[in-house]
């Protein structure tokens, strides 16, 4: 960044000259921020795998290398979001709230289905005011099989074989259309809309793509804490990446 | 909109083991409208040196035009052809020349420097910043799409036939999601004795 | 090819700009660069990161310049800026030399960077940290875009400077050792690697000292790959599917690299 230019004089006695016409400007202020960070989910027929690093920054500057973006809601169900910090704890705490009201009325923990939805509605319902996040809702489905829905900020919802959000996502998500996906929607007859790996070959790749990413992305870094969530339990490991 | 992103382009280099390998995809769009499906982006300057030229397709074709004539002078003058790093000098000073009024274009220069046949990579931004890389080079409308793809796959010392299935699945894997890039691509892989060009089968959505 | 800046585009461009087309993003090198006088002479530091916008362009570059055999400078800015005025300077001194037959002095690089810059009133963005040593010892100086100097015993420059000059503030002593100065450099430019985002990946220090320069390229190499993938991905012979092919087979070229060969006296 190139610095700005001495000055001998206070800046508003020798200030550059506003052109003809220049409306006069105040300083921009912005309720958002965008604290950076990558979100990773990939679903198999009896697991899946979430992650995300745990890098929060501003700007150029880190503000703290732990910060896991993983929100657990139930047992197997799991959000991660990457974008504005203050914003993703807003939701989090609120999708919180809810869980608990959930589980008063119907005395059972929430689905990764029911969440999803949920989670949906929540972001609509703030459309013109969104939450400037980008979400991942990830869970088990009732057959045991991994079930990942990925979000826009402001609720529109899909479910999908794997995806990835944040700063690393233009990166990361090629990488898993490769490894992850059958040749195309359009093939006839139809084939399966994604590739399942084992699961060790899963983590292998997602391991990989956050260390390709952190060689990239300057917002990812520092750490990935990846769970993998299976019908025994959830597995939790982190995985260094780089400090710079 | 970016005066880069009017046309649309991805372009990838890779090293090898004694060789080089240089693509592009094959969309000439005028923004979200197509126009043509074999449009290449990588040009030949002479048999062990290729440019590729993504950005605005105006200024692509001028400066190649321009690059072929100099490097035809050159040839009279010099009786060689000239070589991958000393292009890429000339490449760079031509768009530093125009630093307040760029050319609007990313350069990739993919080639074998004569005598040893080692591989020359680098890259360059409009102002002509070059950027040598021992592995691989991209640029383009979608970069961070095939960066992802070159840092995951890319391995060193890969030979000519490897280097190509490489190079071609990290273009295509990273044309897929950029809007206006894709539509087929078209590969080169050299070595010291010989250019195999390849037009690929690629998504045409 | 006429030398200096060519115009002719900047009506076309300014013209698309007036459409509302945005113009070109270019390389910055969002940098930490620092400088320190020691002892003895002087050192250079630098990171080896250039970035455009949030993504890495280039994982090892080199942003310490050669200027002369006795100056060196490290460049922070618009990476195309950096490059090609610490070359045009370095080459009007070369002619200098020729000219006058002595070693080049530092002041009259740095006076020769600022008109430059001057001249051109900050657009050609380079934010430089000059450090050289001639017959009059060891000199830095910081030059700043719009062409002012700062002759100071340590300085720092880029995105990354406030993290360096922390280090600087903490560590610096007058007539430090190279041993020490080389580290408290070093140290500076890690903190800017660190906690920066726009630096990263190595550290490039550069000693010079009378009549000797020591240019330590990756004096520490930070930055290997945290995990190797235990299943790597091969892509067998034919997963791309190719519509047409064409091999040129290449003659075997003989191409001479211009030996010297002495003029014929006879």
């Amino acid at each position: 960044m190139a610095a700005p230019p001495l000055q001998l004089h206070t800046p508003a006695s020798i200030g550059p000259a506003s052109g003809p016409g220049d409306i006069k400007s105040r300083p921009a202020w912005s309720p958002y921020d965008d604290n950076g960070g990558t979100c990773v989910a990939v679903a198999g027929s009896d697991y899946c795998i979430v992650a995300a690093s745990t890098r929060l920054s501003t700007g150029f500057s880190i503000l703290t290398r732990d910060c896991s973006k993983l929100f657990q809601i139930s047992e197997q169900v799991y959000i991660a979001s990457a974008g504005f910090q203050a914003d993703i704890r807003a939701l989090q705490k609120m999708l919180q709230t809810r869980n608990v009201m959930y589980q008063h009325i119907h005395r059972k923990p929430m689905s990764a289905s029911a969440l999803a939805q949920l989670l949906g509605n929540n972001l609509y319902y703030k459309r013109f005011f969104p939450y400037f996040t980008w979400n991942l809702c990830v869970g088990l489905d009732p057959e045991g099989k991994g079930s990942v829905y990925t979000y826009d900020p402001v609720g529109s919802f899909e479910r999908v074989g794997y995806s990835c959000q944040g700063s690393g996502k233009d990166l990361i998500q090629p990488v898993l259309d490769n490894q992850l996906k059958a040749a195309s929607p359009l093939v006839l007859p139809s084939e399966n809309w994604m590739t399942a790996l084992p699961l060790e070959q899963a983590q292998d790749l997602v391991r990989d793509a956050f260390v390709s990413a952190g060689e990239r992305d300057i917002y990812t870094g520092d750490c990935v804490e990846i769970l993998t969530i299976t019908t025994g339990g959830v597995h939790r490991e982190t995985l260094d990446l780089k400090k710079d | 909109m970016s005066i880069f992103e009017y046309n649309g382009a991805a372009v990838v280099a890779m090293a090898g083991k004694n060789c080089v390998a240089i693509g592009s995809d094959l969309r000439l769009g005028v923004q979200f409208q197509t126009l043509a499906c074999d449009y290449k982006k990588v040009y030949p300057i002479h048999d062990h040196l290729y440019l590729g030229l993504a950005g605005l397709g105006t200024d692509t074709q001028t400066l190649f035009q321009k690059f072929k004539f100099h490097h035809n002078i050159y040839r009279l003058k010099e009786e060689r052809d000239i070589k991958p790093s000393t292009f890429a000098q000339f490449v760079s000073s031509t768009l530093y020349s125009k630093r307040f009024g760029p050319w609007f274009v990313s350069p990739v220069i993919a080639g074998l420097e004569p005598g040893t046949w080692t591989p020359y990579l680098c890259g360059m931004d409009s102002l002509g910043a070059i950027e040598t890389a021992p592995d691989f080079m991209v640029a383009g409308t979608a970069p961070d799409s095939l960066y992802g793809m070159c840092e995951s796959m890319h391995k060193p010392d890969l030979e000519p036939e490897e280097l190509f299935e490489v190079l071609s699945q990290c273009l295509l894997a990273g044309t897929d999601r950029d809007a206006i890039s894709g539509w087929g691509a078209i590969v080169h892989v050299i070595t010291k004795d010989q250019v195999i060009t390849r037009t690929l089968k690629g998504r045409m959505d | 090819m006429t030398a200096g800046f060519q115009f002719d585009l900047c009506n076309r461009n300014r013209l698309l700009e007036s459409k509302g087309v945005q113009g070109a993003s270019v390389t910055k090198t969002g940098t930490t660069i620092a400088g320190l006088v020691f002892k003895d002479g002087v050192v250079l530091g630098a990171d080896t990161r250039s970035t455009s916008g949030s993504t890495v362009a280039d994982k090892n570059c080199e942003k310490i310049h050669f200027i002369a055999p006795n100056i060196y400078c490290c460049g922070a800015g618009t990476a195309a800026d950096t490059e090609n005025v610490t070359g045009m300077i370095s080459s009007s001194l070369d002619l200098h030399r020729y000219a006058t037959g002595r070693e080049s002095r530092v002041v009259t690089a740095m006076t020769m960077l600022k008109s430059h810059l001057f001249r051109y009133q900050g657009y050609v963005s380079a934010a430089l940290v000059l450090g050289g040593v001639d017959f009059r010892g060891p000199h830095l100086f910081t030059v700043y875009p719009h062409g002012s100097t700062d002759a100071l015993p340590f300085c720092t420059m880029g995105s990354g400077s406030l993290n360096a000059m922390a280090v600087f503030e903490a560590g610096y002593k007058d007539d430090l050792t190279r041993e020490e100065a080389v580290e408290l450099v070093a140290n500076a430019i890690k903190a800017g690697i660190y906690n920066d985002l726009g630096s990263g990946s190595n550290v490039d220090i550069c000693v010079i000292t009378k009549g000797k320069v020591d240019y330590l390229r990756n004096h520490e190499y930070l930055q290997n790959k945290t995990y190797q993938r235990r299943h790597p991905v091969t892509y067998g012979k034919g997963t791309t599917k190719v519509t047409k092919e064409k091999i040129i087979p290449l003659s075997e070229l003989t191409i001479q690299d211009g030996d010297a060969t002495a003029m014929d006296t006879s």
